[in-house]
């Protein structure tokens, strides 16, 4: 409200305000005290309480309330002693009042005293200012207008903002978009409520966190053109949705829209995850086990303690297991955590697994669904407490994207009917889903993937915190190829030792299959026929120590010689040449189901073997103890007739 | 803080007490009731209550003896609560059997049990 302030002070030690200003000043401190207090916006209850005067606004939305002034912080503190707050420790409305007034006049150029109050004062400027907000908005009442804007700085949750980057490098380069990367789709209702004025308090906020960002700058700069044209249209389009929303706006808590900002999820980031999600767990709608998650996300390097507060804020029904939208969740915080975002106290709004879930098939509609789920969920965040946020926001998802299902409250009612107008685009497929993930409570713990496959996919994963588009490239399609390189160090190192020793037993009685063998082998591989001509001589301990020798160079004919190895022992003749000759050509498939077997087979030689060399010990066993005995006999008489020979 | 040490061997001690119930019981505790202990023994402060899970871990609430409103069916829901919370937390996989637990969610619950109770 810039309206000037009417009307002189007192010149005594009392505060005396002008109608403006005492509306403007009782109203702020509705906010810092509903802020605090955890409740809704202010109604008559608040006002009530402000008029009584015995309540006291906590330090926390006063903080941000006197930041988005813009003063230096010495300017504030001088203020917050000045006006008595650090001397009672609390800021009751009195101190609140002096408080503000100073920062109208350390905002006029003032010099910050007790003198300047008494002076006619403008209202205190802060950076949410509603001139801003009137061009953006085209917000007639500027009362509303201010009850929109401060309560994004009275929220504790509030301290940071996405920026629409395609729309603001123009006007402000050193701001720097937390997280989203402009050319997403919800960057149009991003710049909704994103004013030019909102910026500023962003710059503010962002003081506190400038180094985190520089790195994104660079890297979202060059898509921010690319998508310029395309941002343009959406926002003309989404300028009709604007007017609609903002009669909408006025009337609900927009608390959380703003402050969600970066715990929202763009379109690249989500294909990202996905793909992430799907490296791990080939089938989307299925979940990672626990223990893959832990390993994905350990190669984050965030400490365990952290790991595991995200893991419980993000598994929400705490199956020990990760669906997809819960995945998202969670590698959204730790993106978020790497990137210096201290982590929320409970699961965002966005970040929910119905919403996410919902949220999913709908992209275009995000922006819509974005303001109601937000409201809906913020009636609802009283509590940190994430299970209590589970239960409720469940029925609000549930109820929400179906208008037409049953309603539970008033506001969500006003919400639907709202958004329905404003929505032409129903959204009937969606209940289903939410409906669904929630009636699942016992999820089976199913491996479908093997983990073999799993631990080498995620040896190729990278480090989850990685800005999106970098990594992408090279890994989704390319885990298969490096499943190759990686599985035949690994599996032969295993194999050489299993083996070898095997083939001298069983194929005792077809001692010519090795030599076949190596002659049907290609001629690089001259070096392994020698060795297994070694292998059929009874000496087979030498075979386990040529093996590790000549490893490294065979290593790159290790198809060759894993197709050889496993005909030998599991087929009798089975035309090891037809094998060599196919096996230059593998597919990964073939490969690793043929090495399974071999190994498979490996496993039941060597059980035979162990069997067969058991029953052999303890036969020896058995004659070393009669041998001993008939010893021992033969003793006793040559003892007996000993003293006959002597004598 | 000599009062947190004079829990610390309150709890150790009827350790011995809950070691002893279960091995009275013998079979597979499966029921619920069977869970729960009761009043392993009362001092003349404090009332001691003891809970074993499946998994055998023991649960051990020491209570004031002056409160005296506090009837058996809110104990055995207290620890059922305390079982729930425990299970949840083990879900995590970051978490390791026998650390010290700071899951917050379990906190909060256990601190709204004894603000209850108080």
């Amino acid at each position: 409200m810039e309206a000037a302030a009417g009307g002189g002070c007192g010149s005594g030690p009392s505060l005396l305000l002008s109608d403006g200003e005492q509306q403007c000043y009782s109203e702020l401190f509705a906010r810092c005290v509903g802020a605090a207090s955890g409740g809704q916006g202010p109604g008559p209850a608040e006002a009530a309480r402000v008029a009584s005067g015995t309540a006291s606004a906590a330090a926390g939305p006063v903080a941000d309330l006197f930041r988005a002034s813009q003063l230096p912080a010495e300017t504030l503190h001088q203020i917050t002693e000045l006006c008595g707050a650090k001397r009672v420790g609390y800021f009751g409305p009195t101190q609140f009042y002096v408080a503000l007034k100073l920062i109208a006049a350390a905002q006029s150029g003032l010099p910050v005293r007790i003198e300047s109050i008494k002076c006619e004062l403008p209202l205190p400027r802060f950076m949410m200012s509603k001139n801003d907000g009137e061009m953006r908005f085209g917000n007639p009442a500027e009362l509303h207008g201010s009850k929109v804007q401060i309560p994004y700085l009275t929220t504790e949750k509030n301290s940071f903002k996405r920026m629409d980057d395609e729309e603001k490098q123009e006007t402000q380069s050193p701001t720097m978009s937390p997280l989203a990367s402009p050319p997403s789709s919800p960057p149009h209702y991003q710049r909704v409520p994103l004013s030019h004025g909102y910026s500023k308090l962003r710059s503010s906020m962002e003081q506190m966190h400038p180094v985190p960002y520089e790195g994104r700058q660079p890297l979202v700069q060059p898509e921010g053109t690319s998508f310029g044209v395309s941002g343009a249209k959406p926002l003309r389009h989404q300028a009709s949705l604007i007017r609609s929303f903002s009669v909408e706006r006025e009337l609900q808590d927009n608390n959380s829209n703003y402050p969600d900002e970066p715990w929202r999820i763009t379109e690249e980031q989500r294909e990202y995850y996905i793909n992430q999600f799907r490296s791990l767990q080939p089938d989307p709608s299925s979940f990672i086990s626990g223990s893959v998650a832990k390993n994905f996300f350990t190669k984050s390097k965030l400490s365990i303690p952290e790991l595991s507060y995200i893991w419980e804020l993000s598994d929400a029904d705490c199956d020990g297991a990760l669906t997809l939208p819960e995945f998202c969740a969670a590698f959204h915080l730790i993106v978020a955590r790497k990137n210096g975002y201290p982590l929320p106290e409970g699961l965002p709004p966005t970040l929910q697994p119905e919403y996410l879930q919902a949220a999913f098939p709908k992209p275009k509609w995000e922006c819509a669904l974005f303001d109601s789920y937000s409201e809906s969920m913020l009636t609802n965040q009283q509590a940190c407490d994430l299970n209590g946020m589970e239960k409720t926001s469940v029925k609000d998802m549930a109820d929400f994207p179906a208008p037409t299902q049953d309603v539970t409250g008033d506001d969500k009612q006003a919400l639907k009917s709202t958004l329905t107008e404003a929505l032409p685009k129903d959204v009937p497929e969606d209940p289903a889903t939410p409906k669904d993930s929630n009636s699942l409570k016992a999820r089976p713990r199913s491996r479908s993937y093997s983990s073999t496959s799993i631990e080498e996919a995620m040896k190729r994963g990278e480090d989850p915190p990685t800005p999106p588009p970098r990594p992408q490239k090279t890994h989704s399609r390319a885990s298969s190829l490096d499943l190759n390189k990686v599985f035949q160090p690994s599996v032969p190192a295993t194999k050489s030792g299993l083996l070898p020793p095997p083939p001298a037993l069983p194929p005792r009685p077809c001692p010519s299959q090795p030599e076949q063998v190596s002659e049907a082998e290609l001629p690089p591989q001259l070096n392994r026929a020698p060795s297994q001509a070694a292998e059929s001589s009874p000496a087979k301990k030498d075979v386990s120590y040529s093996q590790p020798p000549s490893k490294p160079i065979r290593r790159k004919f290790r198809p060759e010689n894993q197709s050889t190895e496993s005909q030998e022992p599991s087929t009798a003749v089975g035309g090891p040449a037809s094998g060599a000759t196919v096996k230059p050509h593998p597919t990964v498939q073939k490969q690793s189901s043929k090495q399974k077997k071999a190994i498979q087979t490996a496993i039941r030689k060597n059980k035979e073997a162990n069997a067969v060399l058991a029953r052999l010990n303890s036969e020896l066993q058995q004659q070393l103890k009669e041998v001993h005995q008939e010893r021992i006999a033969l003793e006793n008489q040559l003892e007996q007739l000993r003293p006959v020979t002597v004598l | 803080m000599e009062n947190e040490l004079k829990f610390h061997y309150m709890v150790h001690t009827s350790l011995d007490v809950v070691d002893e119930k279960i091995s009275a019981m013998g079979k597979a505790l499966v029921d619920q009731r069977e869970l729960y202990l009761g009043l392993l023994y009362p001092t003349e402060d404090y009332k001691v209550y003891g809970y074993v899970t499946n998994s055998k871990v023991k649960f051990v609430m020491v209570v004031d003896s002056s409160n005296t409103a506090l009837r058996d069916n809110e104990i055995r829901s207290m620890f059922r609560k305390l079982h729930n919370s425990y299970t949840d937390v083990m879900c995590n996989p970051f978490y390791n059997p026998g650390d010290r637990i700071q899951s917050r969610v379990f906190d909060n619950m256990v601190t709204s049990m004894m603000i209850q109770v108080c």
